[in-house]
C-alpha cells in the first residue's frame, strides 16, 4: 500500500465544535485496542466530558491474527452534555486491519469516518478477513469518509531511534492511532505519556517506543490536517469525579460496605468472565483487612464465604451464570442457616458457556427460583457502572440487617463499561452496622432462631462468644430453638417465616420512582443494564411529542411496595429486557397486570434508536 | 475513616469478651450437648464421639473457640452432639465451609467430621485442596466403606467385588486408599486409627489437635447395619495381634505376636513383610514421620491393599509447613504496616480525578 492519505472533506485546523461523538477502536485481540480505548477514555474524563464506554472482546485470548474471530473493539461515547449510553452507531471507526473493518462497518453511521491502517490491507489480511476485493478500492466504502493512514510503517519509522525490536516497534501502532485521535479531538497526550512511562518503568526502551508512536500519531494528525473537532466539557453536577467501571465500583462498594458495617470483608471466588476483575480488585486491598480466597471451584468459593459469615465476617462470593448454577445448593443452605451473604452474579450470555464476554439479563428467574424447596432471598440489581457501588452497599445492608443471603445482579455490559463518577462523600454513606449476640436470650440458654419481632431476623452469635455455643445446619430447624425438627406444623411455620422475612423487606427499600410527563399513559418498566438505553429512547420519544414515562427497578425481590400502585396508573406497561421475558413474567404473575415485552438476546445492549422505534410502534 | 488492622476479627465494643480462665476445669461432660444421639445402636460412631469428647478438656481451648463442621452422612450428625459451635453443612462441602471459618478466624480451632462418601466422593475436590493449602483444620474421616444414611450403596472405599444395593453383581471399581490420597494431596499430618482403639484413637486425636495446619485422620469405623465386620481382620481377637501394625516415630516397624514380624525395604525399594528372626531388627524399616519426602509414608500407607491383612495404624506423616491462614494474616499485617490502615476516602478518590465547579 502506498503512503497516500485521503483527507476527509472538512480538513483544516479550525476546530469544529460537536456536542458528542461515538468512537470505536477495533483491531486484533493482540493490537491493544482495549488499552487504547481505556487511555482515550481516561483523558476524555479528565477533560470533563461526560462519557460511557463499552468494550467488546472475543472469548478467545488470542484468536488467529487477522481473522474476524479475533477482532477486539472498544467503543466510547463522549459529550458536552449528560449521556446515558455508549452510543448506538459509531461516528468514527478506527480499524487496524481488514477484519476489524469488516466486523464493525455494519454498525458505523452512514457518512461516518473510517480511520484505517492502510498498511494492513494486503492480500493476506484481506483474504483472512474474507474480502474478495479490496474495500479501499472497490467503492464499497463510498458512503463513508475514508482516512487511510499507513500506521504500521509510520510507527516503525517513528520508533526506530528507540532501538526496540521489530515486533515491539510494530506493536506500538495502537499508540500511533491514539495519537491521531488525540489530535482530532484535542485530547492532551501528556497524561498518556506519564502513564506509559510508569507502565514500562522497568523497560525504558519500550516506554520510549510507545511515547514516540503516540507523538508521531499526534504530529501526523496535525501536519496532514485531519479534521479537527472539539467536544466541550459537559456541565455535570459540581464535585470531584473519577472514571469507574462497573466491576471496580462493585469492588469499592463491597469495601465501603465492610467499613460501614464494621465487619471484615471476606471474598471466596473462582475466576470466571466477566466477574474476575472484582476478585483482582479486592485482592489488592489487604490493608483494609480484606481477605480474598481463590477457591478450588465455585462451590468451595461460596462455602468459604458462608463459613466466614458464620464466623462474623461480611461474606461475599462473586461469579457469573455458570458459577451461580454451581452455588445453588449452598445458597439454599445460607437461606436455611439465615446468615448474611452477598452473592454477586455478573450475568453473561447463556445457556451453558454461552457467550462469556457478552452481556445478557437472563438470570433473573434463576436468582428468584434457582434453588430446590421454598428458598426466597432478596435480589438487588445495579443499572449502570457507578450504581454498582451503591448496589453493593444496599446488598450488604439487607444481608446483615435481615440475616439472609442476597443476590446482586449486574451484567457484562455494566461490569466492563465505564463512566464518570461523582465520588461520594463518606458522610453520605449509610451506617449499616449490626451487633452480634452477646448474651443468652432464653434464661441460661441461647436460641439461635429466636427472631427479632420487627425484622424477623435471627440473632448472629459468632464463635468466640462464651455461653452462646450452638449448632446450626441445613436440616429443618424447630422455630425458636433451632433444634432439628421434622414436625409437619413446624416446617409449615418455618417456611412461612422465611418467606415473611424476605417479603417484609419491602417496607425498608426505596419506592419505585417514575420519570416522565405526568400525563403519560404508557410506562416503560426496566431493570439492570438497560437503564441508559431505555432512558435515551424515552427521552427522544418525549422530545418528539410523545408521552412516555419510565421506571427502573433496583430491587427485584421483594419489589418496592408501591410497584403495583405505580403500574396500575398506566394504560400500557412495556418491559424491555435482554432475555425472553423474565421480569414480564414476574410482574404478570405477581400482579395479574398485562405487560408487553420487548426482548433481545444478541449478547449486546439494546440500541436506543431501535428501542425508540419499537416503543413508537407500541404507543 | 479507617478499618481493619489485618488481625483477627475486631470484637471490641460488640459485647464480646475474650474467654479467660476456667478452661482447665472443663470436663468431658462440658462438651456433651443436650441433643439425643441418634446413631444406630452398636455404631462405631459412638466410640469416636466419646473419644473426641474425652480429649477436648485436655486441649486447653475454651468451648466457644471450637467449631465442628460436617457435611452429610451418618458421621456428619457429629456437630449436633458437641457442645461447641457447629455447622452441619451440605454434602461434601464441609472442608470448604471450614476453610472459610479457619481463614476468617485463626483464633478458632476447627474440626471437620466427614465420611468416605462425603469426604472422598462428592467432596473429594474440597478435601484435597484443604490439605494442599494446609488450612488449620482437623479432619476426621470415618471410613466404614459403605453409604449408611442412604441405606447401603458401595462407597469410594468399598473393595472391588463388593455386593451392595447398587452393585448386585459386585463393584467393579478400584477403591481409594484415603491415607495415600491425603499424602498425594500434600497433607502435613496423616494418621489412621480404629473406632475400637480405646487408647490409640485418643492418642492420635491429641497429636492431630496439636498439629498446626491440616491434620487428617482416617478412622476405620464399623457400620454394623450395612457393612458389619469390614474391619474384622483388625478387630477380631486373633486379627488384633496379627494384623495391627502400630507405627511409632523413630522405631523399627514391627508387629504380630511377640513382635515377630517386621517391615523392611527390599532391594527394589518395595516394602515387604518379613520375619524379624530372618533379617534381624537392624534390617527393619525405621519409621520417620517427620521425613519431608512422603514416599516412605506413601509406601507404608499402601502396604495393605485393604484392611484385610497386616495394616499400619498411627501417624504416617507429621511435618511442618506454613499454615494457609497464617500466610494470609501475614499479608494483611504487612499491607497495613506498609500502606497504613485502609482509608476509604482515599480509596474512592484514587486514580485520575477531576473537579467540576
Amino acid at each position: 500500500m502506498s503512503g497516500q492519505i485521503a483527507p476527509p472533506e472538512q480538513a483544516g485546523t479550525d476546530r469544529q465544535e460537536v456536542p458528542h461523538v461515538v468512537v470505536r477502536f477495533a483491531g486484533d485481540s493482540g493490537d491493544g485496542m482495549q488499552l487504547t480505548g481505556d487511555r482515550f477514555t481516561s483523558v476524555s474524563a479528565a477533560f470533563g466530558n461526560d462519557l460511557s464506554t463499552m468494550p467488546d472482546f472475543p472469548a478467545e485470548i488470542r484468536a488467529p491474527a487477522g481473522t474476524l474471530a479475533g477482532v477486539s473493539a472498544f467503543q466510547i461515547h463522549f459529550s458536552d452534555h449528560d449521556i446515558l449510553t455508549p452510543g448506538d452507531e459509531p461516528g468514527v471507526l478506527v480499524a487496524m486491519n481488514p477484519a476489524a473493518l469488516k466486523a464493525n462497518i455494519k454498525d458505523v453511521m452512514r457518512g461516518g469516518m473510517l480511520i484505517l491502517n492502510s498498511d494492513s490491507f494486503d492480500e493476506r489480511n484481506l483474504d483472512k478477513a474474507g474480502y474478495a476485493a479490496d474495500p479501499l478500492g472497490d467503492g464499497s466504502l463510498d458512503d463513508y469518509q475514508l482516512c487511510k493512514i499507513p500506521m504500521t510503517s509510520m510507527t516503525m519509522d517513528a520508533v526506530k531511534p528507540t532501538g526496540v525490536g521489530k515486533k515491539e516497534a510494530e506493536r506500538s501502532k495502537n499508540m500511533f492511532a491514539l495519537g491521531v485521535l488525540s489530535w482530532m479531538y484535542s485530547r492532551p497526550v501528556e497524561p498518556t505519556i506519564e502513564y506509559l512511562e510508569k507502565k514500562f518503568a522497568t523497560k525504558p526502551a519500550l516506554a520510549a517506543a510507545n511515547v514516540a508512536a503516540l507523538k508521531a500519531g499526534h504530529a501526523f494528525g496535525e501536519t496532514a490536517e485531519l479534521s479537527a473537532f472539539e467536544v466541550k466539557p459537559a456541565s455535570l453536577a459540581p464535585g470531584v469525579y473519577r472514571r469507574i467501571t462497573g466491576n471496580q465500583a462493585l469492588a469499592f462498594g463491597l469495601i465501603a460496605a465492610s467499613v460501614q458495617a464494621q465487619l471484615p470483608l471476606f471474598l471466596g471466588s473462582y475466576p470466571i468472565t466477566p466477574a474476575s476483575d472484582i476478585l483482582h480488585e479486592l485482592s489488592r486491598y489487604k490493608n483494609f483487612g480484606v481477605r480474598t480466597l481463590q477457591a478450588e471451584d465455585e462451590i468451595a468459593a461460596i462455602g468459604m464465604a458462608l463459613g466466614a459469615a458464620f464466623s462474623g465476617h461480611l461474606g461475599v462470593t462473586t461469579s457469573s451464570g455458570p458459577g451461580l448454577d454451581l452455588k445453588a445448593e449452598t445458597l439454599g443452605l445460607a437461606v436455611s442457616l439465615e446468615l448474611p451473604l452477598i452473592v454477586v452474579n455478573i450475568q453473561r450470555g447463556g445457556p451453558s458457556t454461552g457467550l462469556p464476554t457478552k452481556t445478557e439479563q437472563a438470570d433473573l428467574l434463576h436468582a428468584m427460583y434457582g434453588r430446590h424447596g421454598e428458598a426466597p432471598l432478596p435480589i438487588v440489581s445495579s443499572y449502570s457502572p457507578s450504581s454498582c457501588f451503591w448496589a453493593a452497599i444496599e446488598a450488604a445492608r439487607i444481608a446483615v440487617k435481615y440475616m439472609t443471603p442476597v443476590i446482586l445482579l449486574s451484567d457484562g455490559f455494566i461490569a466492563n463499561g465505564a463512566e464518570p463518577w461523582l465520588i461520594p462523600k463518606l458522610a453520605d454513606l449509610p451506617d449499616i452496622s449490626t451487633s452480634f449476640a452477646s448474651q443468652p436470650n432464653a434464661g441460661e440458654d441461647y436460641w439461635p432462631y429466636l427472631r427479632d419481632d420487627d425484622t424477623l431476623a435471627r440473632p448472629w452469635a459468632i464463635p468466640g462468644t462464651p455461653g452462646l455455643e450452638h449448632r446450626i445446619g441445613g436440616l429443618e430447624k424447630a422455630d425458636v430453638t433451632g433444634n432439628i425438627s421434622y414436625d409437619p406444623e413446624n416446617h409449615q411455620l418455618m417456611t412461612e417465616l422465611r418467606a415473611a422475612k424476605i417479603k417484609g423487606i419491602e417496607e425498608d427499600i426505596a419506592p419505585l420512582e417514575v420519570e416522565g410527563p405526568d400525563d403519560a399513559r404508557v410506562l416503560v418498566l426496566g431493570w439492570g443494564g438497560t437503564y441508559g438505553q431505555i432512558g435515551e429512547a424515552c427521552g427522544r420519544l418525549n422530545a418528539g411529542g410523545h408521552r412516555v414515562a419510565r421506571a427502573h427497578l433496583r430491587h427485584l425481590n421483594p419489589l418496592p411496595k408501591n410497584t403495583e400502585g405505580v403500574l396500575r396508573r398506566f394504560n400500557k406497561i412495556v418491559v424491555p429486557e435482554l432475555n425472553m421475558g423474565q421480569l414480564s413474567r414476574l410482574i404478570q404473575a405477581e400482579f395479574l397486570i398485562e405487560v408487553i415485552s420487548i426482548n433481545q438476546v444478541k449478547g449486546l445492549p439494546f440500541r436506543a434508536a431501535e428501542l425508540e422505534e419499537r416503543l413508537k410502534e407500541l404507543i | 475513616m479507617t478499618q481493619g488492622n489485618g488481625s483477627a476479627l475486631d470484637t471490641k465494643g460488640r459485647g464480646i469478651t475474650e474467654a479467660s480462665g476456667g478452661v482447665a476445669t472443663l470436663e468431658r461432660a462440658d462438651f456433651v450437648s443436650d441433643q439425643e444421639v441418634r446413631w444406630c445402636p452398636g455404631c462405631g460412631d459412638y466410640a469416636i464421639l466419646a473419644a473426641v469428647q474425652s480429649i477436648m478438656p485436655e486441649l486447653g481451648i475454651p468451648r466457644e473457640k471450637i467449631v465442628f463442621v460436617s457435611g452429610i452422612g451418618c458421621s456428619s450428625r457429629f456437630p449436633y452432639y458437641m457442645d461447641t459451635y457447629g455447622v452441619h453443612g451440605i454434602h461434601g462441602r464441609a472442608p470448604a465451609i471450614a476453610t472459610g471459618i479457619a481463614t476468617a478466624r485463626p483464633d478458632l480451632q476447627v474440626w471437620v467430621v466427614t465420611g468416605d462418601g462425603d469426604g472422598l466422593s462428592i467432596g473429594g475436590n474440597h478435601f484435597i485442596h484443604a490439605l494442599r493449602r494446609n488450612v488449620n483444620l482437623k479432619i476426621l474421616l470415618f471410613n466404614n466403606q459403605i453409604y449408611g444414611l442412604t441405606k447401603g450403596q458401595y462407597s469410594p472405599t468399598s473393595e472391588q467385588g463388593k455386593v451392595t444395593k447398587s452393585t448386585p453383581f459386585g463393584s467393579v471399581e478400584q477403591p481409594f486408599n484415603p491415607v495415600s490420597l491425603a499424602l498425594g494431596a500434600e497433607a502435613t499430618f496423616v494418621a489412621r486409627t480404629l473406632d475400637v482403639e480405646r487408647k490409640h484413637l485418643p492418642e492420635v486425636l491429641r497429636s492431630a489437635a496439636a498439629h498446626r495446619g491440616s491434620a487428617f485422620i482416617e478412622i476405620y469405623q464399623n457400620c454394623n447395619i450395612f457393612n458389619d465386620g469390614a474391619f474384622l481382620a483388625l478387630t477380631s481377637k486373633d486379627g488384633r495381634s496379627k494384623n495391627r501394625i502400630y507405627l511409632e516415630h523413630g522405631a523399627p516397624v514391627r508387629f504380630g505376636d511377640n513382635n515377630a514380624k517386621g517391615v523392611r525395604m527390599d532391594r527394589s525399594g518395595r516394602l515387604e513383610i518379613v520375619d524379624v528372626a530372618d533379617v534381624g531388627v537392624e534390617g527393619l524399616l525405621v519409621h520417620d514421620a517427620t521425613r519431608e519426602d512422603p514416599s516412605l509414608a506413601f509406601a507404608l500407607a499402601r502396604l495393605a491393599a485393604g484392611p484385610t491383612m497386616p495394616t499400619p495404624l498411627g501417624v504416617f506423616r507429621q511435618v511442618k509447613r506454613p499454615v494457609y491462614g497464617d500466610g494470609m494474616e501475614q499479608q494483611l499485617r504487612s499491607a497495613a504496616a506498609e500502606q497504613g490502615p485502609g482509608d476509604l476516602g482515599a480509596l474512592l478518590s484514587s486514580g485520575d480525578t477531576w473537579t467540576v465547579t
